[in-house]
């Protein structure tokens, strides 16, 4: 875990998704830095996370990842946090409101979606066969790496600058928590969950994203009592690197409102 | 290249002409039908230039392509979320990214299997203009690495069976608990080192006659399956052997016997092994103890008053290994409150986590025995799995310890 930005100010939690760590949030860190006490943490798997930590039960469903969340805003003791969760970790964050919500304080929601799935009226987008392919590309991809590559999963907490300077370090996660994430990820159905939020939320959506089909974006808005939804013009399922600077400006608009 | 060089300059350009000619290479044809495939995208991923070697493989024209689709649309499903959540991201982040597996989907729907690496072009200024992607055919590859996946996944499978045969052989070899024993506590531990192989650690309690128990422990030479065969005969042979004379010398003497007999033909198979007799004490409580050893570790005595006593058995040799084995014998007494401890020497030889690594050693052992006593044999025990997970890797053999305490 990660902690930057201003001392004293209102703290933002940065939740990664699935395929990388939280590296993916560093073009909007520094601009988010200005105005919030930053949180970064890598999901147990992900990044320099520590590998004994996980538990092929606990993390077979999101609710394991959602319970870390919870476990970390308790040992944060900062008072609620602005969760802010790319991806999947926008539902982990989610679950975590519906459980703890005097935990947190708002809730913004990156390219969201409750359920990959396509499923009757609701377009999801994918089919259960998509992500069995998914899978495989996962095997195939991490075929050269796990042996030789698992001094780097572990990574050198002391010095950051070592772990940036190794190729694809970044979205390297051990294969096997990599699957399960990856199931646990897309076989989700989290739609339920959204009426329970009850903290105040922003919905970000791109306006071409492979993996948050247009509509999705208005479905967890439109299910989230008095959420807002923010339309980015930016191509892709990751606006903090693709649009970093009007990603911060929604998060800062949002969380830094009413204080 | 050295200055003496002249020769082959002079040679070279005498050449160029005629290879320029042979080759009749333009940049455009290099590009175009490079042996590989080729493809140029905006930032965003829409394609800006394709050249002719890919659009063969997919089957398109570059009118189906240019400036309509973008480069993860040619994916199939699996590969664009990988695209997406994996390699554009890294693109991002380090400017390249290369031998990413995926695969490409073709104009007819057949797919191929590609190896993709991609690098940002950036302008004068650093800032990001397109990215360049080569493609390179990996049907080939793909079927080795498949074929790599499934015998990695076969070896698994067949690791975890050997581990479930070796688990279930070891149970075998061990007393699934220990039974009751009125007026005595036991307690035991097995450290197994590899959950490939079976070790050669023993140990048992069993009662004989008129309220007599025998025990014993010990180590088998070896490791797998032929230690294993060693193991089972060694536990049954003592067992028979003291119900036939419980005397200890005599149980190892007939344990040395059936061992040489056994292996005369072979590599011979030998063990060190305690042996001991406890038989209730009417008069003054507690229970004797006769102890005969084959060149095993003493037994270390922790009394009720808190001293500890080592029950030297010096000078036994292995069992099984010659006709007439010297086995060392000693007499004692199991008071209450004492406890009696049996331990391999996969304790004393692991190598301590402090610097130098350096044995544990006896000494250490009869140390800490001392700062237990006086003690009951499940705290012992307890005490001893804490010693024992505190080596970490440098507990790198089986460890069996069977602790006995007389109730006080």
């Amino acid at each position: 875990m990660v902690v930057t930005g201003r001392e004293g100010a209102p703290v933002v939690m940065l939740a990664h998704g699935f395929g990388c760590d939280q590296n993916m949030w560093r073009l909007v860190v520094p601009a988010l830095a200005r105005e919030f006490t930053v949180v970064l943490f890598d999901h147990v798997g992900a990044g320099r996370s520590d590998l004994s930590a996980w538990n092929p039960r606990r993390y077979a469903t999101l609710d394991g990842y959602a319970e870390d969340v919870v476990e970390i805003c308790v040992e944060l003791a900062v008072g609620p946090v602005t969760f802010v969760g790319h991806s999947v970790s926008s539902m982990i964050g989610v679950l975590a409101a519906a459980r703890r919500p005097e935990l947190f304080d708002r809730l913004v929601l990156l390219t969201p979606s409750p359920c990959y799935l396509e499923d009757g009226d609701y377009h999801g987008g994918f089919s259960a066969a998509d992500i069995d392919e998914l899978l495989a590309s996962l095997e195939s991809n991490y075929l050269g790496w796990s042996a030789t590559m698992a001094p780097v999963i572990m990574g050198n907490p002391d010095r950051p600058e070592l772990g940036e300077e190794l190729t694809n370090s970044f979205c390297r996660t051990d294969p096997d928590i990599a699957r399960s994430f990856a199931r646990a990820t897309f076989l989700s159905d989290n739609r339920a969950d959204l009426a329970r939020v009850r903290v105040p939320t922003l919905v970000v959506e791109c306006s071409n994203d492979a993996i948050a089909p247009t509509g999705v974006g208005t479905f967890v808005q439109a299910s989230i009592p008095g959420s807002e939804l923010v339309t980015l013009t930016a191509t892709g399922h990751c606006p903090q690197l693709s649009a970093p600077e009007a990603t911060a400006a929604a998060i800062v608009a949002f969380a830094g409102t009413g204080r | 290249m050295g200055e003496s060089g002249g020769d082959a300059v002079c040679a070279d350009s005498d050449d160029q002409f005629p290879f320029a000619a042979l080759l009749e290479d333009s940049l455009e044809d290099l590009y175009e039908n490079a042996p590989c495939g080729y493809l140029s995208t905006l930032l965003d991923g829409q394609i800006a230039k394709i050249n002719a070697t890919l659009l063969g493989w997919l089957g398109y024209r570059p009118e189906d392509l240019v400036g309509r689709r973008r480069f993860a649309d040619l994916l199939t499903v699996g590969g664009r979320i990988y695209h997406e959540t994996h390699f554009a991201p890294l693109l991002r982040m380090q400017g390249e990214v290369s031998g990413i597996a995926l695969e490409l989907k073709a104009a007819d729907g057949t797919r191929l299997p590609v190896l993709v690496t991609s690098t940002v072009r950036s302008g004068s200024d650093g800032q990001p203009l397109l990215i360049r992607t080569t493609i390179f055919d990996a049907r080939d590859r793909r079927a080795y690495e498949t074929e790599l996946l499934r015998a990695r996944q076969e070896s698994e499978r067949e690791r975890e069976r050997l581990q479930r045969l070796t688990t279930a052989l070891q149970r075998t070899l061990l007393p699934p608990v220990l039974p009751p024993v009125p007026g005595l506590e036991v307690a035991a531990h097995y450290h197994i080192a590899s959950p490939d192989e079976v070790g050669g650690d023993f140990y048992d309690l069993f009662p004989l006659a008129a309220g007599a128990w025998g025990l014993f422990l010990g180590d088998v030479r070896g490791k797998g399956a032929a230690a294993a065969a060693v193991t089972s005969l060694v536990r049954y042979t003592l067992r028979a052997a003291a119900v036939y004379d419980p005397d200890p010398a005599a149980v190892l003497a007939n344990l040395n016997t059936v061992l040489c007999t056994e292996y005369r033909d072979y590599e011979p198979r030998f063990c060190t092994v305690i042996f001991g007799l406890l038989v209730p004490d009417a008069d003054a409580g507690g229970f004797t103890l006769a102890l005969a050893s084959g060149g095993h570790p003493p037994a270390l005595l922790l009394r009720a008053d808190g001293t500890v006593t080592c029950l030297p058995t010096p000078g036994g040799q292995l069992i099984g290994v010659l006709p007439d084995a010297r086995i060392s014998t000693t007499r004692g007494r199991l008071a209450p409150g004492d406890t009696l401890l049996l331990y391999t020497d996969g304790l004393t030889e692991a190598r301590t986590a402090g610097a130098g690594h350096r044995r544990y050693g006896d000494d250490a052992l009869f140390d800490l025995a001392a700062g237990l006593a006086p003690t009951t044999a499940a705290a012992a025990v307890d005490a001893l799995i804490g010693l024992l997970n505190s080596f970490g890797d440098g507990l790198d053999d089986d460890t069996a310890v069977l602790a006995i305490s007389a109730d006080s």
